[in-house]
């Protein structure tokens, strides 16, 4: 099983987005990705993307400047 | 069993591509959505930056209405191929910089590659005859088509009473007796469809999704061409163009001016990559200088600086300037009065 991680900071939406879609792309159901990112739009189009694409949010961080979000592949 | 069929929808996050998604879905197709990001969307990005916009929902209108009608969407970079679009339109540009049937085109050929790539069987969008000046009149409609790649692949529910039967209708995998006729630019019908399936909360109705069709942003935008002596851009230039007032004091540079903190926020990260100027004696915006100021352009910049920070009213303002080299100074510089920055500055 892959964990990876997956720094998205300075990026703002949709590109946080994007970027997690090509790296879950890239591994198989169960796999975990950790996403962080300075856009807090990040934190409500990330977890939206996952809800519609069938994967899970496990933790979603967030803080002043940004936050982390840990997503299981499904 | 009668196989399922795929369809693939460009969805832009507005109304029109909502409701032809749902008619869809009501007819047994699987559909799964994409939404091309062209570095031009205005949602998103402004939302992010400006902390004026902190109270709205930051929700990604693509994927809430993917959401709401329980699709799969595909999000899809195209910064870089939509260059061409923007910078060689085939058809001309509409009221600004908007290549809209080009980009159409460019769309609908990029979603015929993805139904490809995946084995679906046709396209949808929302696109209704008569509703856009340029892309959605009856006579460019077959223009997209053909341009694009998809032809009879290419279906639009929301007027396909208006046109020629596609290939999903005549092979019976669509209903065409279920699909609309609508044309024109009134919202009531789509409106009526919306309250129909329970919608009250969708994104502007009629798109306007795109700053190329921003008077004021294709104007930014033709400057900067203009000024670089080339038509050409990165995806950090058309970001900047979102963002903070332009003012043109000379031929030479450009001062970008943060309106409000978020903006003061975003062009930090873009701090280094210009020479700026920073309030030291009064709350003020950060301001960034695009070319090569002189020693008075500084001076000049430096009194525009001071008139919008909180000094505006003072006799003299402290601001520091920084060089792109790294170098830092201090001036003290009167505040230019509003009526002595002439209108034409303002891009």
């Amino acid at each position: 099983m892959n964990n990876r991680v997956l720094d998205t900071s300075r990026l703002l939406c949709p590109m946080p987005v994007i970027k997690t879609q090509q790296m879950v792309n890239s591994l198989a159901a169960g796999d975990t990705l950790e996403v962080t990112f300075t856009d807090p739009g990040a934190a409500h189009d990330i977890p939206a993307w996952c809800r519609v694409n069938g994967h899970r949010v496990l933790e979603l961080e967030q803080h002043d400047r940004g936050g982390r979000i840990l997503l299981q592949v499904g | 069993m009668t196989k399922q069929r795929k369809a693939v929808a460009l969805v832009s996050g507005g109304l029109d591509s909502m409701l032809a998604v749902n008619l869809m879905i009501k007819q047994g197709i699987h559909v799964e959505g994409i939404n091309f990001f062209t570095g031009f969307c205005v949602e998103g990005h402004t939302h992010a930056i400006r902390k004026k916009d902190k109270a709205k929902p930051k929700r990604n209108n693509a994927l809430w209405v993917a959401e709401q009608l329980g699709i799969k969407l595909h999000i899809i970079d195209v910064v870089e191929e939509y260059k061409d679009v923007l910078l060689n339109p085939k058809y001309g540009y509409g009221a600004n910089m908007n290549p809209c049937l080009d980009c159409k085109v460019f769309m609908v050929k990029k979603a015929k590659q993805w139904l490809e790539e995946n084995d679906f069987d046709f396209i949808i969008t929302g696109e209704v005859i008569g509703q856009r000046p340029m892309s959605q009149r009856k006579n460019t409609m077959p223009v997209i088509a053909k341009h694009s790649g998809a032809d009879d692949l290419l279906l639009r529910p929301l007027s396909a009473k208006n046109l020629p039967p596609t290939l999903p209708e005549r092979e019976g995998w669509v209903d065409r007796e279920q699909l609309m006729g609508l044309s024109g630019r009134g919202r009531k019908p789509q409106i009526a469809m919306a309250k129909d399936i329970g919608l009250d909360d969708f994104a502007q109705p009629a798109g306007g999704c795109c700053f190329l069709t921003d008077k004021q942003y294709s104007n930014k935008l033709g400057d900067l061409w203009q000024h670089r002596c080339s038509r050409d851009y990165t995806l950090d230039d058309i970001m900047l163009l979102k963002v903070g007032r332009h003012l043109r004091p000379a031929e030479h540079y450009k001062m970008i001016v943060a309106r409000e903190e978020g903006e003061g926020n975003f062009l930090e990260g873009y701090r280094k990559e210009f020479t700026h100027i920073r309030t030291v004696s009064h709350p003020g915006p950060l301001t960034l200088l695009d070319g090569e100021p002189s020693a008075e352009d500084l001076h000049m910049a430096a009194r525009i600086v001071a008139r919008y920070s909180s000094g505006r009213d003072a006799e003299e303002v402290t601001l520091e300037i920084n060089s792109r080299e790294g170098t830092q100074w201090q001036v003290k510089v009167p505040p230019l009065a509003a009526d002595d920055i002439p209108g034409a500055w303002f891009l």
